[in-house]
Parts: structure tokens; sequence; C-alpha cells
């Protein structure tokens, strides 16, 4: 059913304009990036070749394939440094998305229960930090996880220690910057999904003899599933590549993919390297997106 | 109900001022509209009635350009709309759920068909003025549509779509959302104000005491197919079939056997059954005879031998309605409705629960349908 | 009924807490006196007067709020029209892979479109500069743009739409004069969304600016990777409080509109 006249142009405009836009500057750059992937590194500026010279002719596209090569890509699988650097993504990926779920959750939970007046403001709370800079945030924890720091001081007062820990580049900081930084991501889809619970479901478990505990386990946790699927990809997968917060608050010694990312493209310049890093990370996240398009689309149509 | 004297459909000179062509609509496999064809003349009040998902709203919205039909023409004034947009038919809508644009006020709701035609500022404040008056809404032209009570919205509704003087308004199901109070007084408030404005109306609506009394003439729809289409106590009196028969009002139906003269019906579940005139069927087919409840007669004792179609009954069920009760009875083979006017005082009631009755009617108050 | 348990009311304090603490502190230091952080040497304006005269800080910051307009308003179109296209044109050819290149720059990490983009960049041999970073930063907000209109969308009453083109307004027209004002809040919010994620963008725009370039962000990077610094603190501060003031402002009109009856989430 649409809006306007079949085929009008003011339709075929308003769907190709941003259409276009996003072909350009969204699938085009990936194939870009794929194509470098395939390409060896040069000295010269941009350093990557074979080039595709369509002027060449046909001669010119079969010597563009047939300089490709799979390099860059045995590169990464041999060298235990990018492995170890997906595996560490995935593991902190993980685990801080559990993290931010066990605090997440209760926290979306008690905005839910409050009147409505309130929620408002809750809501308007939590996110009130995410508008302030990234940047900014993280660069708060500096302050306060450095050695001289807030938390060292605190500790210190309460002599829980006795010399003050390096806090800063640990993996610890990297879970307390991205628990901190994505908690909004996790407890608004959790909130959003509490929030059209509706009361009666548990007042009708409740007369049906059902404990408090009981029915949140039996028939909220399960009807907010969806909220806990959107929670964990919206967080799961942008922790993944995450660059700044690994970057200012944990080492080097470990980098996250991301920051291999940087390191490859503006430390060693090897852009080769860098896109086929970037090829097989998209690879990877793939499977979660798609999984997520899926359920929103169950979700749409069940709705 | 019935102008006297008003029947543009009988006339054979008279080219209609809407004609629906064979259109059809469908939804993947599902057609809510199907091959119809349907001619509207000027100044009728038409109503579209049937049960949910009949396709009454679909062809509305055919007709208002929301929707394009797979199959067929629509012509106004003999111009096919085919291809005309909605926004450029000489036809307005008044919506179900009025759809009052919340950041207007009601003037500059009323105000912003006209501003679509152009017309100077003057004009379209005389017109709104005019139209508020006549929905008797003069003092609430500033107020926001959150403001209003439901009766008042849909007099602006009603006045943001007549303002424009279309060829057609189309209601879909206007009263809908009204009590039955309400209801009765805004359903003669539209008749008086079609009847004032010579407009042609185009209503929707599953009541159908709501379309007995408003319209010029029904159309009956059922799975996107007319039943029937003609002016109301023809539809009442003489249904064309047993399903618009018990569509509209309460009936009883006898089915039986058509004798020889045509003038009797074998069989049914009240014994032999005498008709008024010849039926127009062969002899020996399967026919049913329709009688409305407020036609059955009840009394103690037997009636008299005579032309009446009788049958001994027994009470089962009595449904007091003020005005009326409905009696529910059992005979040999079946159940009857008989509606009673409550003329007696107070609780006198012409038979209780359980009592045995005799039920008549004259031959001519059945009607004889052959599906 | 809601009863607010004790668990709940703690899980909200300290979550809300949890949420503030650094940015307090971050402030309270940035009238830290004292070059050392952790000595508190009283209440001073002094990171504050250095600011003033920090050239190329307050030209990054001019920098990076041009882009932000730029960019925002740039993106809001774009995802106003792709949220108009993905609700109300049903099946389109190429809707899977359109919807598919919306929804996905939402979650991939910046590295991956910052690096896609310069690649592209270099492709077609474009100077870098502040140009390629307002169209990376117009690309990765009209995401979420779409995203926040497209769910209003959804909500609208169609039969609005429907009434005005039936009184005779174009379907341009009906956008302008009945959707457009109904669904301001949402434009506005996304608006103000797309704004706030181009001023803070790192990533994005290290990768694809230029020389001459320097966005506040890549500036602050710049200085705080080797340690804090109270001038950025300082910095940050000026940074929260526009933004706090920014964001509760807008939600205050918010009620305000709401509650006089204006177009609200009440109403349609």
């Amino acid at each position: 059913m649409t809006k306007l006249g079949h085929g009008s142009f003011l339709q075929k405009l308003v769907v190709r304009v941003p259409f276009i836009w996003l072909l350009a500057f969204f699938l085009l750059p990936f194939a870009i990036v794929l194509k470098i992937s395939l390409s060896q590194t040069a000295i010269a500026r941009p350093p990557y070749t074979p080039v595709l010279d369509l002027t060449a002719g046909w001669h010119g596209v079969t010597a563009f394939f047939g300089g490709l090569s799979f390099d860059n890509y045995a590169l990464i699988g041999g060298d235990p440094l990018y492995v170890l650097s997906y595996l560490k993504s995935v593991e902190i990926a993980a685990f801080a998305t559990l993290m931010l779920l066990v605090v997440g959750y209760p926290v979306a939970y008690a905005i839910a229960r409050t009147s409505p007046r309130w929620q408002a403001v809750l809501v308007l709370l939590v996110i009130l930090p995410f508008w302030t800079s990234l940047l900014i945030r993280v660069y708060a924890w500096m302050n306060i996880l450095q050695r001289d720091g807030l938390l060292n001081d605190v500790l210190m007062a309460l002599s829980l220690v006795k010399t003050p820990p390096a806090w800063l580049a640990t993996d610890t900081a990297i879970y307390i910057g991205i628990v901190y930084s994505y908690l909004p991501f996790m407890v608004l889809p959790l909130y959003a999904t509490l929030e059209k619970l509706d009361q009666s479901l548990l007042e009708a478990a409740a007369d049906l003899g059902c404990p408090r505990w009981k029915a949140f386990w039996l028939v909220t946790l399960p009807l907010s599933s969806s909220g806990v699927i959107a929670g964990v990809l919206l967080c799961f997968i942008p922790i993944v590549g995450e660059f700044v917060i690994p970057d200012l608050l944990g080492g080097s010694r470990a980098p996250m993919i991301g920051q291999t990312i940087w390191v490859e493209f503006f430390g060693n310049q090897d852009w080769p390297a860098a896109s086929a890093v970037a090829i097989v990370l998209v690879c990877l996240l793939v499977t979660p997106i798609v999984i997520y398009q899926h359920q929103a689309m169950r979700a749409a149509e069940r709705d | 109900m019935t102008r006297p004297g008003f029947a543009p459909w009988t006339d054979p000179n008279l080219r209609p001022l809407l004609r629906i062509e064979a259109v059809s609509r469908r939804f993947g496999g599902f057609a809510a509209v199907d091959s119809l064809s349907l001619d509207i003349y000027e100044s009728e009040f038409f109503a579209l009635l049937g049960p949910s998902g009949c396709g009454k709203t679909t062809l509305l919205r055919l007709i208002a350009g929301f929707e394009r039909p797979n199959a067929g023409r629509i012509l106004l004034d003999g111009v096919d709309l085919t291809s005309v947009p909605p926004h450029r038919r000489p036809v307005n809508m008044m919506f179900q759920s009025y759809a009052l644009f919340p950041h207007l006020n009601v003037e500059a709701n009323i105000a912003f068909g006209l501003k679509q035609e152009g017309l100077p500022r003057d004009q379209i404040a005389r017109r709104v003025a005019d139209m508020l008056a006549l929905v008797k809404l003069d003092t609430y032209g500033a107020r926001k549509p959150s403001e209003l009570s439901g009766g008042q919205r849909q007099r602006v509704a009603l006045a943001r779509a007549l303002v424009k003087r279309p060829r057609v308004l189309l209601l879909d199901e206007p009263m809908a959302a009204l009590d039955k109070k309400l209801r009765g007084e805004t359903q003669f408030e539209l008749m008086e104000l079609q009847r004032r404005l010579g407009l042609t109306f185009i209503i929707v609506t599953h009541d159908q005491s709501e379309a007995m009394t408003v319209a010029d003439r029904i159309a009956v729809m059922e799975r996107g197919r007319l039943m029937q289409v003609a002016p109301p106590a023809e539809i009442y009196e003489r249904p064309n079939s047993r399903w618009v028969a018990d569509f509209i009002g309460e009936v009883n139906v006898f089915e039986g056997r058509l004798g020889d003269d045509g003038m009797t019906v074998d069989g049914t579940t009240a014994g032999r059954l005498r008709l008024a005139a010849k039926a127009d069927a062969e002899p020996g087919r399967i026919v049913f005879v329709a009688v409305r409840p407020e036609k059955v007669r009840m009394s103690r004792e037997p009636p008299l031998p005579g032309l009446d179609n009788s049958v001994p009954a027994t009470v089962m069920d009595i449904g007091y309605l003020g005005e009326m009760s409905i009696y529910k009875l059992r005979i040999r083979d079946g159940v009857v409705k008989a509606a009673i006017a409550n003329t007696g005082g107070g609780a006198q009631r012409p038979a209780s629960f359980g009592d045995e009755v005799w039920l008549s009617w004259p031959p001519d108050a059945a009607i004889v349908l052959t599906r | 009924m809601r009863r607010v348990s004790a668990f709940n009311l703690v899980s909200l304090a300290v979550g809300i807490a949890f949420l503030y603490l650094p940015i307090v502190v971050l402030v309270i230091y940035s009238f830290n006196a004292s070059r050392l952080v952790a000595v508190w040497g009283g209440w001073s304006l002094h990171w504050y007067a250095v600011l003033i005269h920090d050239a190329a800080l307050i030209d990054a910051a001019s920098i990076s709020i041009r882009l932000a307009l730029l960019s925002a308003s740039a993106a809001t179109v774009l995802g106003m029209l792709a949220a108009l296209a993905l609700v109300r044109f049903g099946r389109f050819r190429g809707r899977l892979l359109f919807a598919a290149m919306i929804y996905a720059p939402l979650v991939m990490p910046e590295v991956i479109t910052g690096l896609s983009l310069l690649l592209l960049f270099v492709a077609v041999a474009a100077d870098r500069g502040f140009w390629t970073v307002a169209i990376a930063h117009t690309t990765m907000a009209m995401c979420f743009v779409t995203v926040i209109v497209q769910s209003r969308l959804a909500d609208f009453d169609r039969s609005l739409e429907e009434a005005a083109m039936d009184l005779g307004a174009s379907p341009l027209k009906t956008f302008f004069a009945v959707t457009l004002p109904l669904i301001l809040p949402a434009v506005i919010a996304a608006w103000m969304l797309a704004f706030a994620l181009s001023l803070d963008d790192l990533v994005i725009a290290s990768f694809t600016t230029g020389p001459g370039a320097t966005t506040l962000p890549i500036r602050i990077y710049s200085e705080v990777r080797l340690g804090v610094k109270p001038e950025m603190n300082a910095v940050c501060s000026i940074m929260i409080a526009v933004i706090a003031i920014a964001v509760i402002a807008a939600s205050l009109f918010g009620k305000l509109t709401t509650a006089r009856g204006g177009p609200g989430r009440v109403q349609s």
C-alpha cells in the first residue's frame, strides 16, 4: 500500500536518493576493502597493487584478477598475533556483554517498575551520559583509574591495599570502561521490552499461586527475551571492534582487533593486511547481525 | 427511510452519478471485492451494509481512491476515475476514526481542504463559519480536537468533508463510536443534512437498523459480492435469499417442497403451508418459506380453520426487550421465533415458560425464497 | 499500582551513581589548581583560562561544531527519506539490500566503517579533509536517524494522511502539512543524536580526515593518550555542560509542547 501514486517520480526519488548514497558510501567502500585485502603492499602511495586499469580493456581486467592473492589472509591465519587478537576481542566482548546483562537488567527492570512519571526522568538520566562524548567518559575513567587516581585514594583510605595497584593497562580497566560506556545500549532495549510487559500477566501468575521470584523466572524473563537479545547484539558486536576503550584504558600487549587494525593501518602502513583483518572481522560479525534481523522480523510479524 | 417519489434508480433515462463496473480488489489470493457492479444516483443516501470482512469498507476506499482495483473501473459523472489519485477526486470521506489533524484547531481542520483548492482567505473563512453553524459548532472554532467530545469530533469530521461540496460524500461507519442515544439523534441530523444539501451520501455500516433508518437504498454485501440492492422496505419485506432474510432482522425459515399447484409447500416442520400467490418456481422443487417473527401471532386456542397457516408450539424461552418480547417456541421439529409487542399493562403476558400455544400467520405474511 | 522494591531502588541508585561518578570526578578535577591530579590544590579556573588561549584547540572545536551541524542536517534529511521508503513503500526492488545497508552500520565497529571510507576516498583520489569527514559522519548518522524516524512513522496514524489527501492535498503537501509536524519531535531527537554522534566521533574522523581538518576529539585523543591532562579535563567539562543543558532543554521543551496539546505521542 503506497502513499504516493504507483511509481511516481517523487516516490522514486525518496527511495533512490538514500539508496544511492548508501551504495556509494557504504557498499562500495566494502567492495574496495575486499579488493585491497586481496592485493599486495607496495611502497608507493597509495600503498597497494594491483590496480584495476579499465583503459587496458579486457587485458586490464584479467591482469587485475590475476594479481589478486590471498597472501594477506594466509598471513593472518598463520600469524598467532592476529588469531590471538580476534580471540581476545571475542572473549572480552562476550564477558563484557554478560556483565552488562547482569548489571543492566536490574536497572532496566527497576525503571520499568516505577511510575510513568519517574520513568521518563530515569530514562533521561540513563541516556544523558550517553550524549556526552565516549572519549570524554573513557578519559574520565583514566582520571579515576590512574595510579594516583581516585580509586586508589579510596582503596588506600580504606586500607584495602598497601601499595596503589596499577589499574590502567589491564584487562580489568577495559572491562570497566566497556561496561560503563555500553550500559545505555543494554538498558534501553531491555527497558523498552520490560515496559511493554503486561502487569496483568504477573497478577494472573500470583492469582494462580506463583511466588514472586518464580513468576519472574517463568513469565517476565521469557517475555523479555527479545529485549535481551537486542541488547546483547547491540553490545556484543560493536564491543568486538572497539578501539578507544582498549587503547586508552588497556595496554598494547594483547590488543583487541580494533587496535590491531588501527596499528596495521596507521602504524605499519600495511593497508592490505589491515583490510584483510577487517574483512575477516566482518565475516565474524555478520552471523549475529543476521540472527538479529531474523528475530526483529519475527517479532514484527508477531505484533 | 424512503422518500415518497424519490426513486431515480427506476428511471431508465437517468444516468447514474457513480458507476462501479465489475470492480475487483484482491489481496493475495483473497478477493475483498469480487467483480462488483453497482450504480448510484445523484442525491441518493446509499448504504453499504454487511458483516465485517464483507468488503464494504474496501469498496468505499476504492471509490475514494485509497485502493486501486485489480479489475474493472469506477466512473463518476462518466469520467473514469481509475487513474485519478485520491487528492484529485471530487469525492470526500468521513473517516471512522474521524482522522482530525491533532496539531490544528477546528477551524484549521475544516479550512484544510479549502486551502488545497487555493481559495482566497476571506472566502475560506466565510465558508468555514457557515459550516460550523450548520453542524452547530459555532463557538468551537478555536478548540483543538483533543478538547472535544466524541460527538463533537464527529461533527467536525463531517464539516471538514462537506465544506468542499463533494459530488459524493463517503461515510465510513460514522456512528460506530457514539452511544445509542446520540447515534439515533445523529442519524436524523445526517438525513436532514443530506436532504437539505441535495448531496449524494454513501454510508458504510454493519448496523442494519442504521442502514434501514437513513438509506434510500441499501446494498447488502457478503464476501465481496452484492447480495441484494433495494430500498429498505423491499430488502426487509422481499429479501431475495435466505442469507439476506437472515441478515436483516430475524426470520423463521421453513424448508419444504413446492406443491403441484404452486400454492402450497409440503413437508415443512410446521406442516403443510399455504401461500398467498403462485410461487415463481417449478413444482416439486425445494423452496424456503420465510416468516418474520413480528408477523407470527400467538394464542392459547387453536385459530379458526381458515386460510391462515398454524402450528402448535411450546414456549421455550422469552426475551424481554421492553417494547416487545421475543418468544422462542418449540414446534415438532424445530424452533420458531415470535415477536410480540407488550401492549398489555405491567406484568401481563400472553404466555409463560412451558405453555402450550398456537402460532399462526396469514399466507401473505410469508415470502417464498428459492435460495 | 507499581511497588518499587528495595532491591529495585538499590540497583537503580547504584546504576545511576555508577553512570555519573566518572563525569563528576572529571568535572571536579578540572577545577583543580594543582597540575598533579593526585594532589588537590584548591579550586581554580586556571585550566579554563589556558583553554581560551589554545588556538589549535579552539580551531578544532569550531571545525567539530561546523561538521556536526552539517552532517546532522544532511543525515536527518537522508535518514528521513530512508525511513519513509522503508515504512511507506512496502515492497520495492532492492528493499532487502536497502534495509541491510541501513541497519549494518549501526552495529559495525567504527574502525571498519572508517577504514572502508578512507579506502574509497583514496581510490577516487579525493582530497581528504573537512568534506570527506562530513560525508563519513552523514553516512554513519543517517542510520540512527532512520531507526528513530522509522519507529515513529510505524506508529503514525495513516488515516490522517489519507484524510489530508482526500481533502485535496498532494502526497508532497500531505507530508509537509500533516506528517512532518506530527513526527517533528522524533525528527528533532534524531537530529540531536546525529549531532552528538558527529561531535563525539574519534575513530571515523581519524580515518577520513586530512590536513587542516583536525576535529576536537582527535585533538583531545592525541593529548590524553599520553596521560591525564588538566586542560583536557576543562575541555571535557565544558562539553559535558553544553550537552547536558541542551538535552535537558530539549526534553523540557518536549514536555511543554505535549502539555499544551501540541504534537505529542498521545494524539496520533
